[in-house]
């Protein structure tokens, strides 16, 4: 069988939403959190543990975008078409969000008015971006290669749910990274906070996995099917284990295992979603190999990627390592 | 309120309005890391520690723009999907691999180097710290370069071939990226962005210069060499740039002459030589240029180098081709004229350079203080030419912009036009402001670099303070 560049590249596509989801993922949870953050040393130190990072973490959005309409411009244009509204107003939430980082510092005058954008970005940005997961779930009407529906069809009950599952959900993560990156009230603070977004999440995160399947009936198959239902099964079953050890350890007071236990649920959450949608990009017609660019456009980038893709992991991950441990109001140490 | 509004009409604003505010940001940047590694690579070489002051000033300013760049270009790469599904569908397979690579190499240059560049001076060598300079400087180039290139391939498309499905498909990638308008275009765009920093630095340095007369005589040493640097900048590049631009527009002329028809607001041809029109209205409806000032056969000799050359108007070409005459006309004029003044301001400094009267003469300094923006204007204006010009195109000649658009509503497109004017006015506005305010203090001996300790947030990823840090004091950060 020749080497599947679409599928390849789906896979690359799918890692580039992952890596932003779990990373910028708990840079906007701080920012979800930071309007019951105390103003003062808590809420400095909550922004500097994640200011050296975030940007970096935003990077991967503009690596989604530009790989999706890089490897599959039908697909791009259809869902961002679409999906209009929330797009827009996620960008202009991440201006907001981004800018405010470093404004707040250099103008400590207007600071209450930064954090406001800080927070008030990260929230739009985070029910945004669930919104459109939820509206990209229940599908999307397509015609002659474009988007056919509405203005509003994004706008229903499940997207909306899936939207404040989100910001739950990034809040969770959030909570937990402060926890493991912080100390004294701060740190305090965030244990309790992140047993009841823990609780919070899960709950969401049930109601989303119950209503999909009844979305449509391909799902249905998909989850529930012989013999695939021996393989799907394992989705619920390891979210009840981490589930169960995420409660475990933030009654124990540990440090790093409830924030590594929060990325957990989300990679399930994300496989969840995998399973509903493969082979399809843009659910219920478009499969990956429809969208997919032509041969030549993918072999064109493929050593970029291979060069490229590990050359920045490795750096990512290094840098998170060399930025372990606790973090000061006064920004790293 | 706006379905009066042809929806694709606003959604053409709303792109100009997104790309034009990105495009202020790279192309002060890119210049500007040119000049940190010039200034670097003279303070290694003459040990003046003037160089070193004068490198730390305009660092705390790049880490602002640059960052801001990096804002507004996120909202870039959902542009083309939300206003431009249909584009994006038929040209992505050509286009979107040179925007990958642009991304691609954007990531490497932020992962790596910028965060070296900003905090590691003092912790990682000399050595280093300039490599790391000089890796910014030609990482912003190669961010141009496949921007550019991708832009330009929809300018004058080659390479390519269209398959069952209507999308443009990639045949040969070396004359997709060297497509004939390519490396015109790159040079004018970066000469374009030397000025443009340019005309800043040396805006700032008259400032100060103008300032400091009245106090100590004639500004700081770092504020002379730097008005120094810049004029002699200018000097060089403003004349360069001019013939660069001959040469991109007789490119044009050969492959996008109707662009050229509008850019001289030529409604008719002429035969024996045609006209060079200075001023004027052009009436598109009436098919003239009302109320023109007019060198006879000047315009033939400049693009066909012949007095008597003749030259095809708009007469000969459907209206429906017909890019917006006026806006082309006026903001090739603007461009222009923004080019002429940079030309009389090199001249101007190298009379006081002559005379020995560059830090004495406040109207120079005056001259380049209003002329700070100019670089500014004249790069937009130019963008709004060779954009403007190649309508009715997406696609030039192959994908009309109508039917390249989502499915749009005017309201919806409208709504959000109106929301990105505010948002980015409002945080843009606030980020100018601090850079103004960073301006507004002339560069001093023992000039402070970005503060290591505050969250600046074009440090990025790189963990090179800590690591530095730890290093030097022997333990963990």
């Amino acid at each position: 069988m020749p080497f599947d560049l679409p599928m390849f590249f789906a896979f690359i596509i799918a890692f580039a939403i992952l890596a932003y989801v779990v990373l910028d993922g708990f840079d906007l949870g701080v920012g979800i959190l930071f309007p019951l953050l105390p103003v003062g040393q808590e809420r400095d130190s909550a922004i500097n543990s994640v200011a050296p990072v975030w940007d970096g973490n935003e990077t991967w959005l503009v690596m989604g975008g530009g790989g999706l309409l890089a490897a599959f411009p039908m697909a791009y244009g259809m869902i961002l078409s679409a999906l209009y509204a929330p797009i827009i107003a996620m960008l202009l939430a991440l201006v907001f969000r981004g800018v405010a980082f470093e404004f707040r510092w250099r103008d400590p005058r207007h600071r209450p008015l930064w954090d406001v954008a800080f927070s008030g970005g990260s929230i739009v940005a985070a029910l945004a971006q669930g919104i459109t997961l939820g509206a990209l779930l229940q599908g999307i009407a397509v015609q002659n290669r474009t988007y056919a529906g509405g203005w509003f069809d994004w706008l229903t009950p499940f997207s909306l749910l899936v939207g404040v599952s989100l910001v739950c959900g990034y809040a969770l993560l959030g909570s937990t990274w402060l926890v493991m990156k912080s100390e004294g009230s701060l740190q305090e603070r965030c244990y309790r906070l992140a047993f009841r977004l823990a609780i919070a999440t899960i709950v969401a995160m049930a109601a989303v996995s119950a209503a999909t399947p009844f979305l449509r009936d391909a799902y249905w198959l998909r989850w529930f099917a012989w013999p695939q239902v021996l393989f799907s099964a394992q989705v619920p079953v390891l979210v009840a284990i981490v589930t169960f050890v995420l409660f475990w350890s933030l009654r124990r007071g540990h440090h790093y295992t409830p924030f590594l236990m929060a990325l957990a649920i989300f990679g399930l959450g994300l496989a969840g979603l995998g399973i509903s949608l493969y082979p399809y990009v843009v659910p219920p017609s478009v499969s990956i190999w429809d969208a997919a660019a032509p041969h030549d456009s993918l072999a064109f980038m493929l050593p970029g990627v291979l060069v490229m893709v590990p050359i920045i992991l490795a750096y990512t991950g290094y840098s998170y390592w060399v930025f372990r441990g606790k973090t000061g109001h006064e920004g790293y140490h | 309120m706006f379905e009066a509004f042809d929806a694709v009409f606003l959604a053409r604003l709303q792109f100009a309005f997104t790309v034009s505010f990105h495009f202020i940001f790279p192309s002060f940047s890119i210049g500007l890391a040119s000049f940190l590694a010039v200034l670097e690579a003279l303070w290694l070489w003459t040990g003046r520690s003037v160089y070193l002051d004068l490198f730390k000033y305009w660092l705390k300013i790049f880490a602002l723009a640059f960052g801001m760049g990096v804002v507004s270009g996120i909202v870039m790469s959902y542009q083309f999907g939300t206003n431009w599904s249909v584009f994006s569908d038929k040209a992505g397979p050509v286009i979107g691999p040179l925007m990958a690579y642009e991304v691609l190499t954007a990531f490497f240059l932020e992962a790596g180097f910028l965060g070296v560049m900003l905090f590691g001076m003092n912790r990682v060598g000399k050595g280093l710290h300039f490599t790391a300079t000089l890796a910014v400087a030609v990482g912003t180039f190669f961010s141009a370069f496949w921007i550019l290139a991708a832009n330009s391939w929809m300018q004058t498309p080659a390479g390519y071939a269209i398959n069952a499905g209507g999308q443009f498909v990639p045949a040969d990638w070396w004359a997709i990226i060297f497509n004939p308008s390519f490396p015109y275009r790159l040079v004018h765009t970066v000469f374009g962005a030397y000025l443009t920093t340019a005309l800043v630095v040396g805006a700032v340095g008259a400032w100060h210069l103008l300032r400091g007369k009245s106090a100590a005589g004639g500004g700081s040493e770092g504020t002379r060499v730097m008005f120094s640097m810049a004029m002699g900048m200018i000097s060089i590049v403003a004349p360069l740039q001019i013939f660069a631009g001959d040469q991109h527009g007789l490119n044009t002329l050969e492959h996008q002459p109707v662009k050229v028809m509008a850019m001289e607001g030529h409604f008719k041809s002429y035969p024996e030589g045609a006209p060079l029109v200075l001023f004027g209205w052009p009436d598109e409806a009436a098919g003239k240029t009302l109320f023109a000032v007019e060198i006879p056969k000047a315009s033939s000799l400049i693009l066909k180098h012949s007095w008597d050359a003749s030259m095809k108007g708009l007469d000969t070409v459907d209206r429906k081709e017909w890019p917006p005459v006026p806006v082309v006309f006026w903001a090739f004029r603007i461009m222009v004229g923004m080019g002429m003044l940079m030309l009389a301001l090199a001249a101007f400094s190298l009379l006081a350079r002559a005379r020995k009267r560059l830090y004495d003469w406040p109207l120079l300094h005056r001259f380049a203080l209003a002329m700070g923006p100019a670089g500014f204007v004249a790069v937009i204006a130019g963008w709004v030419t060779t954009e403007v010009g190649r309508q009715p195109y997406t696609v030039y000649g192959l994908l009309r912009t109508v039917d390249s658009a989502s499915a749009l509503d005017a309201p919806a497109v409208g709504a959000s036009l109106v929301a990105f004017v505010v948002v980015y006015f409002f945080a843009f506005g606030a980020g100018t402001y601090y850079i103004l305010k960073l301006m507004a203090h002339p560069p001093h001996r023992g000039e402070e670099g970005p503060r290591r300790d505050q969250p600046v947030r074009a440090a990025g990823l790189t963990p090179a303070p800590v690591v530095a840090r730890s290093l030097a004091t022997g333990k963990e950060a």
